[in-house]
């Protein structure tokens, strides 16, 4: 089973994609370009103080609002590992799935968990804090397909014969 | 076992009998939207993923939508992105100034009832207005569908709303979908389809009806639909086939919640900063200066709009000092509104009216405002930073409530 | 001895009998005119470099949001919020989305023989009236605005003789732009052009403007035409009394003189970057373009806007041209609505916008990208104006620029096939 442990920004419920990339910033030619603007609206330091490995750890509705893509990757390339919160909303939770981000539902972490501590992740497990164990539900299958796949790109790559799995 | 109108759409879609919640099949997809601000990444992710030619060129819609006209420099680049793909895939249907691209897919015929169809951009929603199954993809899973002409989906459950009666004449459809969002909240239909029924929804045109799929998505919903009906078959210019026809919630069909209004009980509303679900009553906020109004968007950019908002301002002038902005939802209903005076009444009475596309509602260019300034908007988001700095307040109301807010210079009730 | 125009208006001002050029004088100001380009920084200064400010006069004070129209960043919504809360506590007149700046001071301000400031080089404009308009820079503007007076350097004048009529097909910005290439970009640098002639009476007062409207591209300090019957009627259409009507004297003494035959110009272009690298508009056909644009302080009137949508009616734009018609003002805009134009226009794929300075200011809505074309009714071509460093912007009649959009290349109206 996949086991991490990473450092915790803690986010409020309804966190919205323009919120973690506001459209201004949209048709930068690249992710890397737009990655600096993430959270700018709501915490705009935050960005700059992410570091490879963090979690986020967020209420319900998490991804709320748009259908850009560009939110996962920008969560993706500031370097966080996976988000633990209450709920996501839809396409944004396909989006990250497609890319590779890891998300995963928990209803009590957020209300307990503070901010710049640390936590253990143990996948389709737990979550280890504070001596606590807060439980996770396992991802469905197609979905752990994709994912072990590599994201939708290498599937698709596997499909077109320029890869193998 | 009945079925509801998604579970039938889905069904015949697959080619079988009956679906049921949580099922998870693959579809074999209709049309597919792509839009201005993604279709660079699309590309990217196409090649990325090895094909060679688009699985059915004359099923893809390019729209450029979000930078019309441009703002930004880099704007171009997404034209000029959007050409060379179009022209390599054989893409054929590419609207490069007409309007929102929610609204140019139903009004230029793009999706018909029952269609199953995806776009690059969360408010896809939108044409369940004409009973088709339709939402909002990432750019990775549309160069998927472009290569396979397939998208697996889980079957959602529905939430079933019925709203008989009749609504108070100040009251649209707009209203009405504000008001359930905030009795649903922004997460109550996640993962989950919106299925509107009664006699009030039956007497609301196409355009009203588009209001409220387009903001099925704020509360969460995977999509939002109608039951096609004659206004729908004059809309999309076809006669119903005994499928579409049948596109009906059956009696014993499983929905997850049920939800019953009386039109009579709607009364005007706002969604306050910085929550979709953030519904107060316009009387509760009446008083409350404001700087700018807006009128536009895929929610509520259409000649009905268009139309409420000139009749209400009718003879009247925009509060001194107020900007009132005015954004057609496309090229045919700009003409349309042209020809029946709404626009000579609009402008006479000061507004601004621009050239259709998504204007201010995605907040690259047409109105933005900065802190300290609040603005009254008919489009369908109302989130932190997205009209220019995080401390601008968006109010989001229908075009009557707009209308009347911009000839006040505040906050008020119309008077229809 | 004898004046200009130019020299009565100034002297008019000043309050003396005489004036000669080279001359310095204290002028008390008609009228000053500032836009969204630099009220902002204006509206700055006024309030941290002034020991006690105050207004001289506000009724002589005309606040225009027109080049940033609607606001398209935080950053140009907030410097128009300055000059709207400043134009609200002053009791300015404020103008917001109601047109470009020199338009909407010809449609409600502007009288023969006034002098008038605007902070913003295409105040010129305002000649085609009789009256000396000139572009100035915020300090000037600021200095105007708290004593009501400047000072001015009475200038030169040129003299322009036109003669005959233009031919049909050619259009005054022909003419002007022929004039420009003539004389260079430089040609009338601190001076006034003065049309006059026989030829001038067959130019409206839109006609002029476009001919004051672009002196100052020849470098001039401003342009006018005499305030004839034409100007006259035009004004008293418009409910508005001249302050001085003038002539200019038979001895009065003019620098330079020129003579134009309307009959002979033809249409023409100016090649980028240069507003006097002027060619015959054939020379450039061919040119494959991105983007059209109709509109502007110069071009964007309604006998502009007649002539563009007599060329697309019943056409198609072309596949790969964005063609921007933005009229001059909403008086335009609604006059064209009543007339059919607008439908005309949206009818063959134009891009409409609300009346605005739009790509001919090049740093809001209509920009353009890498390597990109623009034909133009602008007024200017500098290099990188129109948006990305590389692109290039031809300038042209409206009747070149409608018919280059139809065929996705530069052309002239002639050239389009049925």
């Amino acid at each position: 089973m996949e086991k991490f442990t990473g450092k915790v920004w803690v986010l409020g419920d309804d966190i919205d994609t323009d919120i973690i990339i506001p459209t201004e910033y949209l048709a930068l030619k690249t992710i890397e370009d737009m990655k600096q603007y993430g959270f700018s609206p709501l915490r705009p330091e935050l960005a700059g103080q992410i570091e490879k490995g963090d979690i986020i750890v967020a209420g319900k509705n998490f991804g709320c609002g748009s259908s850009r893509e560009q939110a996962p990757e920008v969560l993706k390339a500031l370097g966080i590992r996976c988000i633990i919160a209450k709920s996501f909303a839809r396409i944004f939770f396909r989006n990250s799935i497609n890319n590779g981000l890891l998300l995963m539902e928990q209803q009590d972490l957020s209300g307990h968990v503070r901010e710049g501590e640390e936590i253990t992740v143990v996948v389709n497990s737990h979550v280890s804090y504070n001596g606590k164990n807060y439980p996770l539900a396992s991802l469905p299958e197609n979905l752990v397909e994709i994912i072990n796949a590599g994201g939708l790109v290498k599937a698709m790559r596997v499909r077109n014969g320029l890869e193998r799995v | 076992m009945g079925q509801t109108i998604i579970e039938k759409i889905i069904a015949r879609n697959i080619g079988a009998e009956s679906v049921k919640p949580g099922d998870i099949v693959t579809t074999s997809v209709d049309r597919v939207m792509l839009d201005d601000i993604m279709i660079p990444f699309i590309a990217d992710k196409f090649h990325e993923m090895g094909f060679s030619k688009i699985w059915a060129p004359h099923k893809a819609v390019l729209i450029y939508d979000h930078l019309v006209p441009s703002s930004q420099i880099d704007d171009i680049r997404h034209y000029k992105a959007g050409e060379a793909f179009a022209l390599k895939y054989g893409i054929e249907h590419v609207h490069r100034s007409d309007g929102i691209c929610h609204q140019l897919m139903t009004e230029a015929g793009y999706v018909k009832p029952g269609d199953v169809v995806f776009g690059t951009d969360s408010h896809t929603t939108t044409y369940g207005c004409v009973g088709a199954f339709s939402t909002g993809i990432g750019y990775t899973e549309m160069a998927a569908i472009l290569g396979t002409g397939n998208l697996w989906v889980k079957v959602p459950e529905t939430i079933k709303i019925v709203i008989d009666g009749t609504l108070p004449d100040n009251v649209m459809s707009k209203d009405v979908i504000l008001r359930i969002i905030g009795d649903l909240g922004a997460d109550g239909a996640t993962y989950r389809a919106l299925e509107f029924a009664g006699a009030a929804v039956e007497r609301m045109s196409v355009s009203s009806r588009m209001t409220m799929a387009n903001m099925a998505i704020e509360a969460g919903a995977k999509c939002a639909v109608f039951t096609p009906d004659e206004k729908t078959a004059e809309y999309c210019g076809i006669t119903l086939n005994d499928f579409q026809r049948n596109l009906i919630g059956d009696r014993d069909a499983a929905y997850c919640r049920v939800l019953t209004y009386h039109g009579e009980d709607f009364v005007p509303v706002m969604a306050c900063p910085s929550q979709v679900d953030k519904i107060r009553s316009v009387s509760q906020l009446e008083g409350l200066p404001i700087d700018q109004v807006f009128i536009g968007s895929c929610t509520n950019g259409r000649l009905e709009d268009l139309k409420m908002a000139a009749k209400v301002l009718d003879g009247k002038s925009v509060a001194p000092f107020v900007k009132l902005i005015v954004t057609p939802a496309s090229r045919k209903v700009y003409q349309e509104a042209a020809a029946c005076g709404a626009i000579k009444t609009l402008v006479e009475a000061g507004a601004m009216v621009t050239h259709p596309g998504c204007g201010l509602c995605c907040g690259r260019a047409g109105g933005i405002l900065c802190d300290g300034e609040r603005v009254v908007a008919t489009n369908n988001r109302n989130f932190l930073g997205r009209m220019g700095t995080s401390k601008v307040e968006i109010y989001l109301a229908s075009p009557a409530v707009a209308a009347a807010c911009a000839a006040a210079g505040k906050i008020v009730s119309p008077t229809i | 001895m004898g004046m200009t125009i130019a020299e009565k208006i100034i002297a008019l001002a000043a309050g003396v009998p005489e004036v000669k050029a080279g001359d310095i004088h204290t002028v008390n100001l008609d009228r000053m005119m500032s836009n969204d380009g630099t009220t902002h920084l204006t509206v700055d200064m006024y309030h941290n470099r002034l020991k006690d400010p105050k207004i001289a006069d506000p009724k002589k004070m005309v606040f225009i949001v027109d080049h940033n129209v609607p606001s398209d960043s935080p950053k140009t919504a907030a410097a128009q919020k300055k000059m709207r809360d400043f134009a609200k506590e002053h009791g300015i007149d404020f103008w917001e989305g109601k047109g470009v700046c020199h338009q909407i001071m010809m449609e409600h301000y502007v009288c023969p023989g006034e002098l008038i400031f605007g902070a913003d080089s295409h105040t010129c404009t305002y000649g085609a009236l009789g009256a000396f308009g000139t572009g100035v820079g915020c300090t000037d503007l600021l200095y105007g605005m708290v004593t009501g007076t400047s000072w001015v350097l009475v200038p030169e004048t040129i003299k322009f003789n036109l003669t005959g009529k233009l031919p049909e097909g050619v259009y005054p910005r022909d003419l002007m732009l022929t004039i420009i290439g003539e004389i260079s970009a430089s040609g009338a640098s601190y001076q006034v052009m003065e049309f006059c002639g026989d030829g001038a009476k067959t130019l409206t007062v839109d006609d002029r403007m476009v001919l004051c409207n672009l002196a100052v591209e020849a470098g001039a300090k401003t342009a006018v035409f005499e305030a004839d019957e034409i100007a006259l009627d035009w004004l008293k259409e418009r409910g508005r009394k001249p302050k001085a009507v003038f002539k200019s004297d038979e001895d009065a003494v003019y620098v330079k003189e020129y003579t134009f035959d309307l009959s002979k110009i033809e249409p023409v272009a100016a090649r980028p970057d240069f507003v006097d690298d002027v060619v015959p508009a054939k020379e450039v056909c061919g040119v494959r373009i991105d983007q059209a644009f109709l509109g502007s302080c110069n071009n964007g009137r309604i006998g502009d806007l007649r002539v563009g949508a007599s060329i697309v009616k019943g056409r198609k734009i072309s596949d790969h041209v964005r063609f921007l018609v933005v009229p001059a003002s909403r008086q335009v805009y609604l006059q064209a609505l009543k007339e059919g134009l607008i439908d005309i226009f949206m009818e063959s794929g134009a891009i409409v916008m609300n009346p605005n300075c739009s790509v001919c200011w090049g740093s809001c809505q209509g920009v353009i990208g890498e390597n990109e074309v623009l034909i133009s009714t602008g007024t200017r071509n500098f290099k990188g104006r129109a948006g990305h460093p590389s692109s290039k912007v031809y300038l042209g009649s409206a009747a070149t620029v409608a018919a280059s959009a139809v065929k996705g290349e530069i052309c002239t109206a002639d050239m389009l096939k049925d």
